[in-house]
């Protein structure tokens, strides 16, 4: 009965679950990878670079997963906003006073809020970001399976024929023109 | 069961009405997580008398407004007569946070700008500024090097801060205020705070 209109969607939930979890979880990690419009960082914007290149390795490590608040789609290791050069010479000179990296996040955490972070962290409020994709996902699976199932039955169901139409069948294929086309059985077409 | 083929479309329309809240929110709006908490501690010096310095203690017991500005920020011209006619009403102190004065200007160079030098400038300048298009506020401090700025979670200016009498930032004000803001928001705010004390 109605199986025949839900078969014209089952690719759909799938679809939709591939594709929302193609959105939600890339797109950080693509914003992030972006190339950069403008110079990298350490330019003569930047002129200021611990000379002690471990650490500056750990700066812009830092720096690359801290979002800059004026360019909303750079980190404050890839933008030129005056900002996020104070903000990289922040990172910079908390690390050379021996504080940890997590400080420093917390640091920035306290003035900024979450948004300065890359990866949002995982709270109740950001419990449906993180959680979602895996949620459509499994949802989707999840409904495909039981939809496959379920039409598999249907369909044996349906298609297969009972003894009288099956007597039917055979009189009709043995050129018995008695019997009289009985009425249609599932106008299905 | 027969309206199943619609279900696609209802989870469409569902999508497209969070979509269509998304756009109505202003991106560029960042919330701070400073509401509610007590005001950074900063010592600054005064931009009327660089030789004394004013810090956030100095304004227990009032309700007070603290304003992020500078005279090359284009979005402060907008606002300031809004500020002017604010503190001509005398419903609540104005401190100026001068953020970055100089080296916030993006048109100087700054190589081989001594600190007093900055200094020395950035008070000219901001002082001219002030005469030019009046001065609303109680005092202004010098935030030379953005420091505090970043201690109050600045990333644009203007930007203002609502303090109450305990010394808790209860609002913060992103971009230039205008005249609705203040009759709307920031004055019923203002009335409230001071009532509660």
């Amino acid at each position: 009965m109605q199986a025949d209109r839900s078969t014209m969607w089952p690719g759909l939930p799938a679809w939709g679950a591939l594709a929302l979890c193609a959105a939600l979880w890339l797109s950080p990690a693509q914003a992030a990878d972006a190339p950069g419009e403008q110079a990298p960082a350490g330019g003569e914007i930047a002129p200021t670079a611990a000379a002690d290149p471990e650490l500056e390795k750990e700066v812009m490590e830092l720096s690359h997963v801290l979002r800059c608040l004026v360019c909303q789609n750079q980190s404050i290791a890839e933008s030129n906003a005056p900002l996020a050069l104070d903000l990289r010479n922040q990172v910079r000179e908390q690390l050379q006073a021996g504080r940890s990296k997590d400080d420093v996040i917390d640091y920035l955490v306290e003035r900024y809020g979450d948004f300065v972070l890359y990866e949002p962290p995982f709270k109740t409020s950001t419990a449906l970001l993180w959680g979602g994709p895996a949620l459509l996902l499994f949802g989707g699976a999840g409904w495909l399976a039981w939809r496959l199932r379920r039409r598999a039955v249907e369909l044996r169901e349906t298609v297969a024929l009972s003894a009288t139409e099956r007597a039917q069948a055979r009189s009709l294929l043995a050129g018995d023109p008695a019997q009289p086309p009985s009425s249609p059985e599932e106008s299905r077409k | 069961m027969k309206a199943k083929f619609l279900v696609p479309l209802v989870l469409f329309l569902a999508f497209a009405g969070f979509l269509a809240f998304g756009l109505t929110l202003n991106p560029r709006e960042v919330p701070s997580p400073l509401i509610d908490k007590p005001v950074p501690a900063f010592s600054l010096a005064r931009l009327d008398a660089p030789e004394t310095r004013f810090g956030a203690e100095d304004m227990r017991g009032q309700v007070w407004l603290l304003n992020v500005w500078a005279s090359w920020c284009v979005a402060c011209r907008q606002e300031h007569p809004v500020l002017v006619s604010l503190a001509r009403q005398d419903v609540v102190p104005i401190v100026g946070l001068n953020y970055k004065e100089l080296r916030g200007d993006g048109g100087i160079d700054m190589r081989g700008v001594s600190l007093e030098d900055e200094t020395a400038r950035s008070i000219q300048r901001a002082r001219r500024w002030l005469a030019d298009h009046g001065d609303p506020y109680a005092l202004s401090v010098l935030d030379i090097d953005g420091r505090v700025g970043i201690d109050f979670g600045v990333y644009g200016v203007p930007e203002t801060f609502l303090i109450d009498r305990d010394g808790r930032i209860r609002y913060k004000h992103i971009g230039p205020i205008t005249p609705e803001n203040l009759q709307q928001v920031l004055l019923p705010k203002i009335e409230e705070l001071k009532r509660a004390g």
